[in-house]
């Protein structure tokens, strides 16, 4: 399956913050076909640094989609039987309009002139993409992480477009542990002096700062099993301690090459700018209480979480299945066994296809 | 029992999916109702109710492979204990609570079947008949706690907690002052109201606050 992002554009975007973008852009894929009756659409919205080739072979640069063990022909998210649209965040920097895009005043990137931007906003931007395709309602809207953000935000405020929502190892809100990696990310990537209050679009950007943002990332996304189990203690390319500070250890390795990879496919802004997002976010904000968030409407949910995903612990997504029975809504859950940690959701998926296609065919029989 | 037009039209139906008091269960469940299973397996109870009855049903289930087995058919189970599991519905949400064989695992027995009443208009409870002759008899004749059809377990990996007979079971209703609007007693096949205490081996009541 080749899968070529494609871009769309919006007149304009009115933000939480008050203020109005103008244009705006969105790069999107999608994969199937959407039938007659537009009834089989699945919305997939992606993590903090995912972007929009979510399956299949990218066409410009040959590379997999980040979740393409669950999106395409056979799989959890079928591709024969639904059509699949991702698209890239606002804020990203992944071809949707962002702290690194051009301002229209200036002709420059934006930089911190970029508004802050909330989960909300980025669902109101996919809702009017999605609508642009001619989709009235999502059969399905789903993510892990901030993407699990994305589903229930869909599901609360646009309840008529959603008939179901499968929101994955994520929360209502963010934990005060959770807000705190992310303020270490965010301090890192502005302590580095090349940061420059955010202009550095025509210099050196803050590569340091932000691979650091990353190692600490990484270091969430795992669990002490799965790091014993892929690094222990052993030594890289070395029997002995260097007895200096270059790399010893095979976990030092890794996460060093995780974070200068990264710098060279994800904008420092756009990271500062999404972790606020997250952690901004609070679905019972405005409305009291979680129960209330759900007051309306008739999606249908289905809530994963993973045993040792410590970084989205099960008990965030429990409450908001609580907050669903509360309001006798339509609610499974179940916690699915892995050692992975919270890249559950991506690298352990044999359990989570099984239960998410039986619950999509479900729907599809019963409610599209 | 007097037979209505309806199930004389219908085969008896001794089990369904290989248990009667799934047969029972499925005779009592009135069509187009909201149902709740607790300890619901597989769902496969529920999946039979929303095929043959268009009933909206739920379930809670503790086994993690189960829940995702139920989930996978389609069924929306909740994963968890339903000792606590209860306490987030909002009265009266459900038509029919279902417990099936269950009941003498729950730590609060009690706690457990006034939820199931404030939850539900009725609560659907089947449980092994702990009076049963042969619990009796073995029990009489070999001094050790009771192995037999319906209590299969050693004493020391049961998951059987809190043991109780038909008459413990009114006993309590009456105490309680539930209302039972049906009790239907098996032994193998459907025995009458007559000794149930001693000759069934399950029973399922229907009961109301």
């Amino acid at each position: 399956m080749i899968a070529e992002t494609r871009t769309a554009c919006f007149e304009s975007l009115t933000l939480d913050c008050g203020e109005t973008l103008a244009p705006v852009e969105v790069a999107y894929e999608t994969y199937g076909q959407l039938n007659a009756a537009r009834s089989n659409a699945i919305c997939i919205c992606h993590a903090l640094t995912g972007d929009a080739h979510a399956a299949g072979i990218s066409h410009a640069d040959g590379k997999p989609g980040w979740w393409d063990s669950m999106i395409g022909p056979g799989k959890a998210f079928d591709t024969d039987k639904y059509f699949v649209v991702c698209s890239n965040v606002l804020g990203g920097c992944r071809g949707t309009t962002g702290p690194s895009s051009p301002n229209a005043a200036t002709g420059k990137p934006y930089a911190l002139a970029f508004p802050v931007i909330t989960i909300p906003d980025m669902v109101r931007l996919q809702r009017m993409l999605i609508e642009r395709l001619g989709i009235e309602r999502l059969l399905a809207v789903t993510g892990g992480s901030m993407g699990g953000m994305q589903a229930l935000q869909w599901a609360a405020a646009y309840p008529e477009a959603v008939v179901s929502a499968i929101p994955i190892a994520t929360t209502a809100r963010h934990s005060a542990q959770q807000i705190a990696f992310n303020e270490v990310g965010r301090q890192a990537i502005m302590a580095d002096l090349d940061w420059n209050d955010g202009n550095y679009y025509d210099s050196n950007p803050p590569a340091r700062g932000l691979a650091v943002a990353r190692m600490v990332g990484h270091i969430t996304y795992m669990s002490d099993e799965s790091m014993r189990e892929k690094f222990g203690r052993r030594l890289r390319d070395k029997e002995t301690f260097g007895f200096d500070f270059s790399v010893d250890f095979e976990v030092e390795s890794y996460l060093r090459y995780r974070g200068t990879q990264f710098v060279s496919r994800f904008d420092a802004n756009s990271y500062l700018y999404i972790t606020k997002a997250m952690d901004y976010f609070d679905l019972a904000n405005g409305t009291g209480s979680l129960a209330n968030a759900f007051r309306s409407g008739n999606t249908r949910f289905l809530a994963i979480s993973f045993t040792s995903d410590w970084l989205y612990p099960s008990y965030q997504l429990v409450e908001v299945v609580q907050a669903l029975r509360s309001m006798n809504r339509d609610v499974a859950y179940c916690e699915l066994p892995s050692n992975y940690g919270h890249d559950a959701f991506l690298v352990d998926v044999g359990e989570q296809t099984e239960v998410v296609r039986g619950f999509l065919a479900a729907t599809f029989k019963a409610r599209a | 029992m007097p037979a209505s037009a309806e199930t004389r039209r219908k085969p008896f139906v001794r089990d369904i999916l290989g248990r009667s008091d799934f047969a029972i269960i499925g005779e009592l469940v009135e069509p187009d109702s909201r149902v709740l299973d607790l300890g619901c397996g597989e769902g496969e109870l529920l999946q039979w109710l929303a095929e043959n009855k268009h009933v909206e049903g739920r379930g809670i289930e503790i086994d993690g492979p189960k829940v995702q087995r139920a989930i996978a058919r389609g069924v929306s189970v909740y994963q968890g204990d339903i000792d606590e599991g209860l306490s987030g519905f909002p009265d009266a949400s459900f038509d029919y609570i279902i417990l099936s064989q269950t009941l003498q695992e729950t730590r609060r027995p009690l706690a457990v079947l006034q939820e199931m009443l404030r939850v539900g208009r009725h609560a659907i409870v089947a449980f092994p008949n702990f009076g049963h002759w042969s619990v009796r008899l073995a029990m009489l004749w070999h001094g050790r706690a009771p192995r037999t059809k319906c209590f299969p377990h050693d004493w020391y990996n049961s998951p059987n907690i809190h043991f109780l007979t038909i008459r413990d079971f009114e006993t309590l209703a009456r105490g309680q002052g539930w209302t039972v609007d049906r009790k239907i007693f098996t032994s193998g096949q459907r025995v009458g109201t007559f000794l149930a205490n001693l000759m069934a081996e399950t029973a399922v009541f229907l009961v109301r606050r």
